[in-house]
């Protein structure tokens, strides 16, 4: 029985894009969703690489970045993406931020709203803090990283650099290698990916890549070898063991064994499949570093590609909208 | 001499059964007669017409937070939140701080349960010194002084030396288990379950409950102790419990309203308000339970009403802290979501919060409505409905806050002393 959920919307529709007020997930969003964005995106692409980059098309907007996380590269893109279109930006929130402080995050939100803002860009440890936010102002939230649940940003920018590199996202064969069960990446682009009907593998330790996965659309292999010549990408996660709090591997040892993107798995790898790697990498366990020249070249085209998307993000949720009637 | 005569309320005493409307009067702090036209020149008179009078709520599973946590409920608001929900007797667990592991904090739980003088606070003592699972605490001489019952409630007692020798040492007193086998719950938030892989959230496996709960009904036939399961939570520790009573194992085990009434698809809003310890489980878990309850697999309603302030509530999930907030609410919403749906039927549901709770702790003289019996009653207008605000807790972190429910309370009567919950 489900009592409460009758009571309200789970994902508030108020709006502005496509009836989303919130880019909360891709996890909600269908396949059109994801064009718009991405279409968007190669137009203000095009604007990024002229001379003058900066559009007024969100003058007199307000944008809030507030990551209790710590970020450098999406702070920054979204960031740049905001001043881009002219929107005034602030930002508010600690890694610090705790109960013990007494205000509750709900006080802190009602703080910043009733100092008249347009959208949040939130980032933090706990999956779906997002939801519990967007549920609770007027103002749009745009999710950039909630704990292990998604990464819509993140992902919707791996899928321009994919859709650029093989001229749509119709024959994607793509292996997800490492930790899947805490990469909200992952999961991302699993969801967004799966939607196109691209072809999911996820590879890693076993406890670190659930069976649940299978109800998401993705297919498990135990050997990544026997699919290396198959996928047409590669995307390797971090694996960070001493951040894990569980004994999920016995070791890096056995891990770069079995999953690691080594010299050898890439000397035998066609030159054109595309390596990718959300960073930062740590080089000699997910990726040999004779894979860092194919790697390189993609993360630049990602980076770049990231502003643009955050543009288009930004764009049709303030703007669209009201374009759209 | 003080009485009190009810008049023309709809008595149901399932226990001994009663199912009538007929007269009550209560003299002093039991109730004398039952019966047909009563009349009383010296009595306070209750039309109690169109009501329904119960026995009093018993719940062997409270958070008061006092000492300690008093901006979360005290003493004095968990009594008029017991009062205003029907509950005439409530157990306190002992997770205060400092907890109550010596004979001198029982003994100030019950003094201040005396100044409030409202539903009786009986304490709960911690199982072992500091709640730290180690040594045991003063069990006795707590008992002495009125503890009802052992717990390390909010921890496994995890050490099996330990539980068994606390189960030896106090053979006639409940040891409470909140069974959870930590090293393997961790730090989740939700059930284990492809719906927690599907929302990006931590789950704690039912078998973390299931291994613990197996563990101390091994115990419990070790020793031949008397094991009292909280809070369960899962189809397969129904299973476990429905084993260690066929072999007549002396295990008694609670359910809360919120296990009854809810699943872990509420998490699909990821609101923290649903975060709770053991976490909702499935359908097919919460289906188990209730048929548990109606066969005694589960002997009775627990509440585990545990007030958290608003400011930790609205918080992400992951420091939100487990709880939510029963007292004035459980009676109604079981009523409106389960008895007037047809899940569960009106007599277990009554036999599950009033007579099973004092059968199963051995609590003389309350749980049914009975000549010579203490006079615990509620009384209700189970046709009105009223909408969750204002309550008497100091908290609020209910999922029912703002909405509205069946059944709605008129009069608590505590050992003969009427409180118009109106008026409370």
């Amino acid at each position: 029985m489900t009592i409460y959920l009758r009571e309200f919307k789970i994902f508030p529709s108020m709006g502005n894009f496509r009836g989303f007020k919130d880019l909360l997930g891709l996890r909600f969003v269908d396949k059109d969703f994801i064009s718009e964005i991405l279409n968007q995106a190669e137009v203000f692409l095009e604007v990024i690489n002229r001379p003058n980059r900066k559009l007024p098309t969100l003058r007199g907007k307000t944008v809030v970045h507030m990551f209790f996380e710590p970020s450098t590269r999406t702070l920054s893109s979204f960031d740049l993406a905001a001043k881009r279109l002219s929107a005034d930006t602030i930002s508010v929130g600690t890694r610090g931020t705790s109960i013990a402080k007494g205000e509750s995050l709900l006080d802190t939100l009602k703080n910043i709203d009733a100092m008249k803002v347009d959208l949040y860009i939130v980032r933090h440890s706990a999956s779906g803090l997002p939801h519990l936010l967007a549920r609770n102002t007027d103002a749009t939230v745009i999710n950039a990283g909630d704990g292990t649940n998604e990464h819509p940003t993140q992902a919707l920018l791996d899928m321009m650099t994919l859709s650029q590199l093989f001229g749509s996202l119709d024959n994607i064969n793509i292996l997800i290698v490492g930790d899947i069960l805490h990469s909200r990446v992952a999961r991302s682009n699993i969801f967004g990916l799966s939607k196109f009907g691209a072809k999911i593998f996820l590879a890693g330790p076993p406890t670190l890549v659930p069976e649940e996965y299978r109800l998401l659309g993705a297919e498990i292999v135990r050997n990544i070898d026997d699919v290396l010549s198959e996928v047409n990408v590669i995307m390797a996660l971090r694996i960070q063991k001493e951040r894990l709090e569980e004994p999920y591997f016995p070791s890096i040892r056995e891990y770069r064994k079995f999953f690691g993107i080594t010299k050898e798995r890439l000397e035998k790898l066609s030159p054109e499949t595309v390596l990718m790697h959300p960073g930062p990498v740590n080089w000699g366990i997910e990726l040999d570093y004779e894979a860092r020249d194919r790697v390189r070249n993609v993360i630049l085209r990602q980076v770049t590609n990231g502003v643009a998307v955050r543009m288009a993000i930004l764009y049709l949720f303030l703007v669209g909208a009201q374009q759209n009637g | 001499m003080d009485k009190i005569l009810i008049k023309n309320g709809h008595i149901f005493s399932p226990s001994n059964r009663i199912d009538d409307k007929l007269d009550i009067l209560i003299v002093e702090d039991r109730i004398e007669k039952i019966g047909e036209n009563i009349l009383d020149n010296e009595a306070k008179v209750i039309d109690a017409s169109g009501l329904t009078i119960f026995p009093g709520f018993i719940d062997l599973h409270t958070h008061l937070r006092e000492p300690g946590f008093e901006y979360k409920e005290d003493i004095n608001s968990g009594s008029r939140a017991a009062a205003a929900g029907g509950f005439t007797t409530v157990l306190a667990m002992p997770n205060t701080n400092p907890p109550i592991d010596t004979p001198e904090t029982v003994e100030y739980i019950l003094k201040r349960s005396d100044e409030v003088g409202l539903a009786k606070i009986l304490p709960i003592g911690a199982i072992t010194k500091e709640r730290a699972g180690e040594e045991l605490a003063d069990l006795r001489l707590m008992a002495e002084l009125g503890a009802v019952a052992f717990s390390d409630d909010g921890d496994w007692v995890a050490n099996s030396s330990v539980m068994r020798r606390a189960l030896e040492y106090v053979p006639d007193f409940p040891i409470v288990s909140h069974a959870e086998d930590k090293t393997l719950s961790l730090k989740g938030v939700m059930n284990e379950s492809p719906l927690s892989y599907k929302l990006g959230i931590k789950g704690i496996p039912s078998e973390a409950e299931e291994i613990a709960i197996a563990r101390d009904v091994l115990l419990a036939k070790l020793t031949n102790g008397r094991l009292h399961i909280a809070h369960v939570s899962s189809r397969g520790s129904v299973e476990i419990i429905a084993q260690a009573k066929s072999k007549n194992l002396r295990v008694t085990a609670e359910v809360t309203p919120h296990h009854l009434l809810f699943t872990e698809e509420e998490l699909k809003t990821y609101d923290p308000i649903f975060k709770v310890n053991p976490p909702l489980r499935t359908e097919e878990d919460r289906k188990a339970l209730i048929q548990a309850l109606k066969d005694g697999i589960i002997d009775c309603i627990a509440t585990d009403h545990a007030p958290h302030a608003s400011f930790e509530k609205e918080f992400d999930l992951n420091q939100a802290p487990f709880g939510i907030l029963e007292l004035e609410v459980a009676f109604s919403s079981l009523y409106t979501h389960l008895v007037l749906k047809n899940e569960l039927d009106i007599r277990t549901l009554i036999m599950a919060m009033s007579y099973m709770p004092a059968k199963i702790f051995g609590f003389d003289r309350i749980g049914e409505i009975r000549e010579g019996y203490l006079a615990d009653l509620s009384i209700w207008n189970l046709n009105e409905k009223w909408t969750v605000r204002n309550l008497k807790s100091k908290s609020r972190n209910t999922p029912f806050w703002g909405k509205e429910l069946q059944g709605k309370i008129k009069y608590t009567i505590i050992g003969g002393k009427l409180i118009d919950v109106d008026e409370l």
